[in-house]
């Protein structure tokens, strides 16, 4: 019987097939799924803030986009995952207040994103598709066995990417 | 170096902050009474420290729909202050006070509800940030309100934001108004480590 992990706000989690995993009510927080299709070994991170290296108080790794996704590719080889495959999908990003500040807090969605796909780049993940951006909260779920990621949102079709 | 560490509020600040919540609450009530021209009770305020894993749970569940009304807080004191309503009460609330049936769910909402619970965001709000301004002797400023009727845990990724970049907990206080209805709201004040020691030094700390 396969079971659906939760991963909760700034966390981050290991999962195998047959198992699913997800995360509730993604805001300007970005979800990141990432995979080993041939093991189908994999694992989601839901970070809040794109880079541990601009504040003092870092210690909570899955906090940030950095230090997250290193340590979430970290326990999938250690798992049994080949680096070389891993591949990507991410989700969330959103500015959910449509509010202008001296502070750049607004669009920090928009920073984490950009800062997400960066470092994938740099680690040579391939981001296979992304939903991310606009204004709404999304909840979604990831697929191992498959590499579907299912994105739920308030009022909108369910999608799959 | 800032005097209050997040991770590590000791019973005092923890007590005064609560306090703060408390009085703020009560102000806020009174505001609710006369804009909806009902007595409204309230119910003590809970005030808790919780881990960012834990605030969805803690205001039912992560996917609850729920009404949030943001505000950007300046002058003395810099950060933002959210008022949380669950969908329930921002429904009955909005019947009450536009005088119209309840509507089935909040996404129903046109341009008139959504401004109606801009403003009831801004009084409550409003009453909760002049207790702090007048105890303090602070001023404080919030910016003209922002609304988002969306899954709490999404709503609260703001909030929860602001606070990880000084810790890894969240300060969340939970009223309860009522009169003939029940309302549940919630309050998140987010000031920036510097407005926290201000705000404590001003209160003789």
């Amino acid at each position: 019987m396969s079971e659906m992990i939760k991963v909760g706000m700034a966390d981050l989690k290991l999962c195998k097939s047959p198992n699913a995993i997800t995360t509730l009510g993604l805001g300007s927080c970005v979800g990141i799924a990432l995979r080993d299709p041939t093991t189908k070994i994999g694992g989601l991170a839901h970070i809040m803030l794109p880079d541990s290296t601009k504040i003092a108080n870092n210690q909570c790794i899955a906090k940030f986009a950095d230090t997250g996704i290193n340590e979430l590719v970290r326990i999938m080889v250690e798992a049994g995952a080949s680096r070389g495959r891993i591949v990507a999908k991410i989700a969330g990003g959103a500015q959910m207040f449509a509010l202008q500040s001296k502070t750049d807090t607004m669009a920090v969605g928009a920073r984490n994103v950009e800062s997400v796909v960066k470092i994938l780049g740099e680690m040579r993940i391939p981001i296979l598709a992304q939903d991310t951006g606009d204004s709404y909260g999304r909840t979604v779920e990831f697929f191992p066995e498959t590499g579907d990621f299912v994105i739920k949102a308030v009022g909108k079709e369910i999608k799959k990417i | 170096m800032s005097k209050i560490d997040l991770n590590n509020m000791d019973g005092m600040y923890f007590d005064i902050l609560s306090e703060i919540g408390n009085i703020g609450a009560g102000n806020a009530t009174t505001a609710l009474a006369q804009l909806l021209n009902t007595k409204v009770d309230m119910k003590v305020p809970k005030v808790e420290l919780l881990e960012f894993s834990q605030v969805g749970e803690a205001m039912g569940g992560e996917e609850q729909l729920m009404a949030g009304i943001y505000q950007i807080v300046e002058g003395d004191i810099s950060g933002s202050i959210m008022f949380l309503l669950e969908e329930k009460s921002a429904i009955t609330l909005i019947s009450k006070l536009m005088g119209s049936p309840e509507v089935d769910n909040a996404s129903e909402f046109g341009e008139m509800e959504l401004s109606a619970l801009k403003e009831i965001g801004n009084i409550i709000t409003g009453s909760y940030l002049s207790s702090l301004s007048m105890l303090t002797n602070l001023k404080i400023i919030a910016s003209i309100p922002a609304i988002s009727i969306d899954m709490c845990g999404s709503i609260l990724s703001v909030p929860a934001i602001e606070f990880g970049e000084v810790g890894d907990k969240m300060l969340l206080i939970q009223t309860e108004f009522s009169d003939d209805m029940k309302l549940t709201g919630f309050f998140i004040l987010v000031p920036d480590l510097e407005s926290y020691d201000k705000i404590l030094s001003s209160l003789g700390m």
